[in-house]
C-alpha cells in the first residue's frame, strides 16, 4: 500500500478508535476533560511509538529465528509494561513537570489496549518496517485527534439537559457512533 | 448460585461495570462469533480466577499485578495455540481480539478485586458469573446488531458448524428500513451498546424508585 495512503487511512478512515475499538476505555474514562484528554493522547503516541519499534525488532530478530511466534502475545505484553516503567522512571529523573503532566496516565496506559493492539497489528498485516513506522504514528494521531475533539463534545454536552437515563456513559455511546459515522464517510470522499 | 447470579445482573461487566467494551463492540457483528468469544472470555476468567486465588499468599504486593498479568498471558496464549489447532475459522474471525483478551479489564479486574481476596470456591464462581455475564451481554448486542443489520440470524453458521450443520434463519422481512447495514458497521456497535446502557440505567432507577 502507498505510504501516504497507509498514513492517511491510519488517522481517518482506519481510525483505531472509531473503526477497532481499540482503547475505548481511556476513551470513555478520561476524556470527559479537554485538558486530560490531550495528555492522554500524547502519552499514548510515546508508548506506541516506541514499543511499535521494539516489540517489531523482537519479532522478526528473535521471536521468528528461534521459532517461538506463539510467545508474541506474552512477549509484547511484557515488553509494554517493562517500557511503561522505564518511560516512567525517565520522565521523572529529567522532567519533573513533565511527569506532573503524564504521570498519572502512564501506569493506565499498560492495560490499554491500543498499544498491545497496534504492536499485534503490525504484525499480523505484515508490514515493512518502513510501513510499521507509519502505521504506528498514523493510528497515535488518529487516537489523540478522536480522543481531543470527543472531549470538547462531552464537554459541550455537559451543560445540556440530558434525559437522565442516558447522562454519562450512554450519551457518550451515541456521541461516538455520529462521530464513527462521520469519519467512515471518509471513504467515498 | 447467588455469586453467579451476582455476575450476571448486578456486577454485569458490560452493561454496568462497563469493562472489556473493545471485544464487546468488536466482535458482536455477528451472534456466533459473539457467543464464540464469549466462551474464550469464560474460560480464560474462571481460570485465572481459579488459579489466582490458589497462589494468592504466594505473591508478594509489589509484583502482584506483573505475575497476574503473566499467568492470564499464558492462559491466553494456551487457548490460542488450541483455536489455531482445532477451530482455525474462529481464530482468524476473532483475529487480534483474541490475544488482547489479556489486557481486557474485566480479567485483571476479577482477578484483583475477587480472585486476590476471596476464597478459591467463591473466586471459581464469581469467574463463572461474570463470564456468563459478558457472553450473555455478547449475545445481546450482537442479537440486535445482527437482525437489525441483516435481517439475519447465525445461531450456528460456517466457524461451530464443524458437523457441517448450519443454522441460519432470516427474522426479519425486507422492508424499506431494515435491515440497515448501518448496524453492522461500527457506528451502529457504538449506537446499541449506547441504548443498551441507557436501557439499564432506565430498569435500575425504576427498581430503586420502587424499594422507596
Amino acid at each position: 500500500m502507498n505510504l501516504i495512503s497507509l498514513f492517511v487511512a491510519s488517522i481517518l478512515t482506519q481510525n483505531i478508535i472509531l473503526t477497532k475499538f481499540l482503547g475505548i476505555c481511556p476513551f470513555m474514562g478520561t476524556s470527559s476533560k479537554e485538558k486530560n484528554a490531550l495528555g492522554m493522547g500524547i502519552a499514548v503516541s510515546f508508548v506506541v511509538t516506541l514499543s511499535s519499534i521494539i516489540t517489531y525488532l523482537i519479532n522478526y530478530y528473535i521471536l521468528i529465528p528461534s521459532d517461538s511466534g506463539y510467545l508474541k502475545t506474552i512477549v509484547f505484553i511484557l515488553t509494554i509494561a517493562s517500557l511503561v516503567q522505564i518511560v516512567e522512571i525517565i520522565i521523572k529523573r529529567y522532567s519533573k513537570t513533565l511527569y506532573k503532566e503524564l504521570g498519572i496516565y502512564l501506569p493506565l496506559i499498560t492495560t490499554n489496549c491500543a498499544v498491545l493492539g497496534i504492536t499485534l497489528l503490525n504484525i499480523n498485516n505484515g508490514y515493512s518496517f518502513i510501513e510499521m513506522l507509519v502505521f504506528s504514528v498514523g493510528s497515535s494521531i488518529g487516537f489523540t485527534l478522536v480522543i481531543y475533539l470527543f472531549s470538547t463534545i462531552r464537554e459541550y454536552i455537559q451543560t445540556k439537559n440530558v434525559p437522565v437515563s442516558f447522562r454519562g456513559y450512554p450519551i457518550a455511546f451515541i456521541t461516538a457512533s455520529i462521530m464513527a459515522l462521520v469519519f467512515s464517510r471518509y471513504i467515498g470522499g | 448460585m447467588k455469586r453467579i447470579l451476582n455476575g450476571i445482573i448486578k456486577e454485569n461487566p458490560t452493561f454496568v461495570l462497563l469493562l472489556g467494551l473493545c471485544p464487546a463492540l468488536a466482535v458482536t457483528t455477528k451472534f456466533e462469533t459473539a457467543y464464540m468469544m464469549g466462551i474464550c472470555v469464560l474460560v480464560i476468567v474462571t481460570l485465572s480466577n481459579l488459579i489466582i486465588s490458589i497462589i494468592k499468599n504466594l505473591v508478594s504486593d509489589t509484583v502482584r499485578i506483573p505475575t497476574y498479568i503473566l499467568i492470564i498471558g499464558s492462559l491466553v496464549t494456551v487457548i490460542e495455540i488450541l483455536l489455531e489447532r482445532y477451530v482455525p475459522k474462529l481464530y482468524s474471525a476473532l483475529g487480534i481480539y483474541l490475544p488482547l483478551i489479556v489486557v481486557n479489564c474485566i480479567v485483571l479486574g476479577r482477578a484483583l478485586s475477587v480472585a486476590s481476596k476471596e476464597s478459591v470456591k467463591n473466586s471459581f464462581l464469581d469467574g463463572i458469573g461474570i463470564g456468563l455475564g459478558f457472553s450473555l451481554a455478547l449475545m445481546l448486542i450482537s442479537f440486535i446488531r445482527e437482525v437489525l443489520g441483516t435481517g439475519m440470524i447465525s445461531l450456528i453458521d460456517s466457524i461451530s458448524g464443524i458437523v457441517g450443520f448450519k443454522l441460519v434463519l432470516r427474522v426479519l422481512p425486507n422492508t424499506s428500513l431494515f435491515p440497515n447495514s448501518i448496524f453492522v458497521s461500527p457506528a451502529g456497535a457504538f449506537l446499541t451498546l449506547g441504548f443498551l446502557i441507557a436501557l439499564f440505567n432506565y430498569l435500575k432507577s425504576r427498581k430503586v424508585g420502587e424499594e422507596k
